[in-house]
């Protein structure tokens, strides 16, 4: 393969290196309106009344607005297919703000300045009411928090906003009861996970105007540019028709940019002044009012017999959505339907729960989605099952994992808010990934721990994981392959780029089967007016869904450019040789090549503008798989973890581009290991948020960052793109598990609630001390 | 006020309110937009410039503070031979992701190069550690500073 499973720099790598402007705040223009929010002090409030006499009074203010301007028309953020398994539960303003940092108003001004001075001479009168604070507490409140009676599901999923429940959903397969106690031995364990700032480094940003035509432009930072069109349209009651959403290049998404966040404001100053507008969120609005990750509580129980086999799991689990239900159901479902089916020879399986509305900032989609909360819970549930065996973990998993050419009856069942889509495994790697894994980290000689000094213990913990490649029947991506004169080709997607690379793997795909070079595939990818549809970036879809719809315009240009090259040479199409620059015609010296091709249909015979279009939706999501591997040094005197190395072996079929794949696994190893030790969204007990900056919310900076060893197995999907499957969530799923079993293994502390802080530690040591 | 400075090798004057951000100021009156406001807070890294080759966090000056001073952002950088090894590197070695902690990435590495030609892997991450990156896990960036620190042998 000439451009594929090739490492091939970035296409966008070098201008954003040298500072040329390509991200959403590098097009403001210079006379745009600067739009400033004011954000709810209360964590739960409706609004008594606003006076904006003074600050409307203020020159420089061009408008403000508030819930009285918009029709209670509710809507999801969420950035998902239509229709959304989200609640709508939003309005653009509403008269009860739900957490601190809600949006109340806002002001658009003709300077930054004065759009904030100008929030500063508002004055709201507010009717606090009772929050909900704790998730736990949240079900069958007094207190709830969508009382509005417009709100509702666009399907069944659960949906009681009176019981303060945004989602909830019950499956199971066998009696989990029955097989539990006929297991020689069961354990039953609560696992915590916390809520996660996605912290890229791009704050949201958005800016809208019209256009010549009196068409609105957005420019938005997001990973959904026609979900965005259409959730505008349908908040704003504006005609989609007449909407036009640009994705420039994006500073980073990780989920956190699948919703709508300051698009529908904005356009509604554009749309209400005709100027042009510009918000940024500051990095504080980016923790206090975007997304976080869902938080969760899982109740696992699992039981085996005394030879190691695992014959039942049951699994509750408790999430927590916060103000809104964005991706309320779908998350809590992924920490099912992604984790579960690791373990497929089970008797039985029953999983079930419910997603709570709290007064907190809401939950979104975050990298990984359910599946690293399920990966933590389950992965750790089977090292406390193991060490209850006596067994060894490594055996166990070998023995009760799955297999290539094995599947999961849970496929079957679970999908994205509707059923699921039953699927063979037709690669499986794990086998081999364990093993390697094993090698990696030489497992043998450091399994379970060495003590290094009089209070080091070092040690090593592992766990494996799968995700998904899209979502079966639902995410769809599409491609246009244009051929120009002297014989390159425009790749138009509607794919969206956010940092991960998907333009340089998609134009590596298409230059691939037309047998060209990188080069002259020149990928233009994510804008509504002039690139085919695309579900957009998330659930692992880009390089499986959107490369498959590559794949296919490729193929169906290179059937068309033959039969051009079979006109100009006067035979049939079968006789025509084609290498991706000549066109031969067999048992002839004739030929003609690529570039005469496509000047002649510009500008002589036949002319024709040669462009096709192709689409994919998936009939499977082949799942990657993985092992991590993770070395610690723990402080038995501090409880402090050092990560020193952490070796990740993972499937992933072919690697489109060896280098992408590898960041995108080791940027999300470097994102799990936080969520496993440093990062931590908290809250005031009065529910105002204290970390909302990165010196209070620690992410991993370098000196955190342990020695990474990244591989791929050999692996070839059948069903992806030049045997690819997805990679982009895989490598965040095993960290929190692996780290919380070194600690284990290091001292005997099992750690069941994220992070594990030394505090955390320290205190569990203590009181396994204290017992002894 | 008047405030006179050396901007990417071209002196400079103008008129504005000293207490405004030399982030601003770069990227509102001179279009210089490779400079990236990713916290405002001095947390970051991402509008990382040069002043009197001393990487800076631009959200953290006000513009008062140059006058006299020499401030070099990535627009200026890449016009140098120190900056096609970076780059190289940094391509080489696929430390470039999302891109937006980039140009403050490299103008750390060259105020880190400039200081010590020879840095030790530890003096690269203390070097770095105030450039905050989200997607690359790091190392590769680690790897590309290494990369640039042999191929740009007697350049710094």
């Amino acid at each position: 393969m000439k451009s594929v499973n090739v490492i091939t720099p970035s296409v966008d790598g070098k201008g954003l290196m040298m500072g040329k402007a390509g991200y959403t705040n590098d097009y403001v223009l210079k006379n745009a309106l600067i739009i400033k929010v004011l954000r709810s002090p209360h964590p739960f409030a409706k609004i008594v009344s606003i006076d904006d006499e003074e600050a409307k009074k203020l020159t420089g203010v061009e408008c403000i607005l508030s819930h009285k301007d918009f029709d209670r028309r509710p809507f999801t953020r969420a950035g998902q297919g239509y229709p959304e398994p989200s609640p709508h539960d939003k309005f653009v303003f509403d008269e009860y703000v739900r957490y601190v940092g809600d949006e109340v108003l806002c002001v658009a001004a003709i300077d930054e300045v004065t759009a904030e001075k100008a929030l500063s001479l508002i004055k709201v009168e507010y009717e606090v009411l009772e929050p909900v604070l704790d998730f736990e507490k949240a079900m069958n409140n007094v207190s709830v928090i969508h009382p509005e009676p417009e709100i509702h599901e666009m399907f069944p999923i659960g949906f009681e906003p009176k019981k303060n429940i945004s989602a909830s959903y019950h499956m199971h397969i066998g009696n989990v009861e029955d097989t539990l106690k006929k297991c020689e031995v069961v354990i039953k364990e609560s696992f915590y996970t916390q809520a996660q700032a996605h912290s890229m480094m791009e704050p949201h940003a958005v800016n809208t105007q019209f256009d010549y035509q009196n068409r609105l432009i957005i420019y938005s930072a997001t990973q959904t540019p026609f979900h965005v069109r259409r959730i505008i349209s349908q908040a704003l009651n504006y005609p989609i028709s007449k909407i036009r959403v640009i994705k420039p290049r994006v500073g980073g998404g990780f989920g956190g940019k699948q919703a709508i966040h300051g698009e529908i404001i904005a356009s509604a100053v554009t749309i209400k002044t005709g100027k042009p507008a510009a918000l940024v969120y500051t990095r504080k609005e980016v923790f206090e009012s975007s997304y976080t990750r869902h938080p969760m509580r899982l109740d696992i129980t699992v039981g085996a017999d005394k030879d190691g086999t695992l014959k039942a799991i049951d699994c509750y689990v408790l999430s927590d959505t916060g103000a809104y239900g964005e991706h309320a159901l779908t998350v809590f479902m992924v920490a099912g339907s992604k984790v579960l089916p690791l373990y497929n020879k089970v008797d039985s399986v029953r999983f079930h729960g419910h997603v709570v509305y709290t007064n907190h900032t809401p939950a979104g989609a975050f990298r990984g989605y359910g599946a690293i909360q399920g990966n933590f819970a389950l992965e750790s549930a089977v090292d406390i099952l193991c060490n209850k065996l006596g067994m060894d973990p490594i055996l166990f998993r070998q023995k009760n994992m799955m297999k290539e050419n094995e599947t999961s009856p849970i496929f079957a069942i679970m999908g994205e808010g509707t059923e699921g889509t039953a699927m063979m495994m037709e690669t499986c790697k794990l086998d081999y990934c364990v093993k390697r894994g094993l090698e990696l980290i030489d497992w043998n000689n450091k399994y379970p721990s060495k003590k290094i000094n009089d209070h080091i213990v070092r040690s090593v913990g592992m766990a494996i994981a799968m995700q998904g490649s899209g979502i079966p029947y639902i995410d769809m991506g599409s491609a246009t392959i244009k051929l120009n004169d002297d014989g390159f080709y425009n790749l138009l997607v509607g794919a969206t780029d956010i940092g991960q690379g998907s333009d340089t793997i998609l134009a590596q795909i298409a230059a691939e089967e037309l047998m060209t070079s990188v080069d002259k595939m020149i990928p233009y990818s994510s804008d509504t007016d002039l690139t085919p549809f695309d579900t957009g970036a998330y659930a692992s879809s880009t390089t499986f869904v959107s490369g498959n719809a590559v794949l296919k315009a490729a193929k169906t240009m290179k059937n068309k450019l033959i039969e051009e090259a079979a006109n100009a040479l006067n035979c049939a199409k079968e006789e025509i040789g084609f290498d991706g620059e000549i066109f031969n015609k067999v048992n002839s010296t004739e030929s003609i090549t690529l570039k005469e091709l496509s000047n002649r249909l510009y500008y002589n015979s036949d002319q024709k503008q040669l462009m096709v279009t192709e689409s994919y939706v998936g009939h499977k999501s082949p799942p990657p798989f993985m092992a991590g591997f993770a070395e610690i040094d723990l402080d038995t005197e501090t409880g402090e973890v050092k990560v020193n190395k952490y070796c990740s072996v993972v499937d992933c079929g072919v690697t489109i581009n060896p280098k992408l794949a590898k960041g995108q696994v080791e940027g999300a190893i470097v994102q799990g290991l936080g969520m496993a030790l440093y990062e931590d969204v908290v809250y005031t007990a009065k529910g105002k948020l204290i970390t909302n900056d990165f010196m209070s919310y620690r992410i991993p900076s370098r000196m955190e960052t342990p020695e990474l060893i990244t591989e791929f197995a050999e692996s070839n999907e059948p069903s992806g793109p030049f045997g690819a499957k997805s990679v982009g969530e895989i490598g965040i799923d095993t960290p929190p598990a692996a780290i919380m079993n070194a600690i284990y293994n290091a001292c005997g502390v099992r750690i069941k609630s994220l992070p594990a802080t030394p505090e955390k530690i320290l205190m569990e040591l203590r009181r396994k001390n204290h017992e002894q | 006020m008047i405030i006179k400075f050396t901007l990417n090798h071209q002196a400079v004057t103008i008129d504005t309110d000293p207490s405004r951000r030399l982030l601003d100021v770069l990227r509102v009156d001179f279009n210089l937009v490779g400079v990236k406001e990713g916290c405002g807070e001095g947390e970051c890294g991402a509008c990382s410039v040069l002043i009197n080759h001393q990487v800076v966090n631009s959200c953290l000056v006000p513009v008062g503070n140059v006058h006299n001073k020499d401030v070099l952002t990535i627009e200026g950088y890449k016009l140098t031979p120190k900056y096609k090894i970076i780059e190289t590197a940094f391509v080489d070695a696929g430390a470039v992701q999302c891109g937006f902690c980039t140009p403050g990435m490299v103008m750390a590495t060259e105020s880190l190069l400039y200081q010590n030609p020879h840095p030790s892997d530890l003096e690269i991450k203390i070097a770095l550690s105030g450039n905050l990156c989200r997607c690359t896990g790091y190392n590769m960036i680690i790897e590309a500073v290494k990369l640039a620190v042999e191929r740009g042998e007697g350049l710094w």
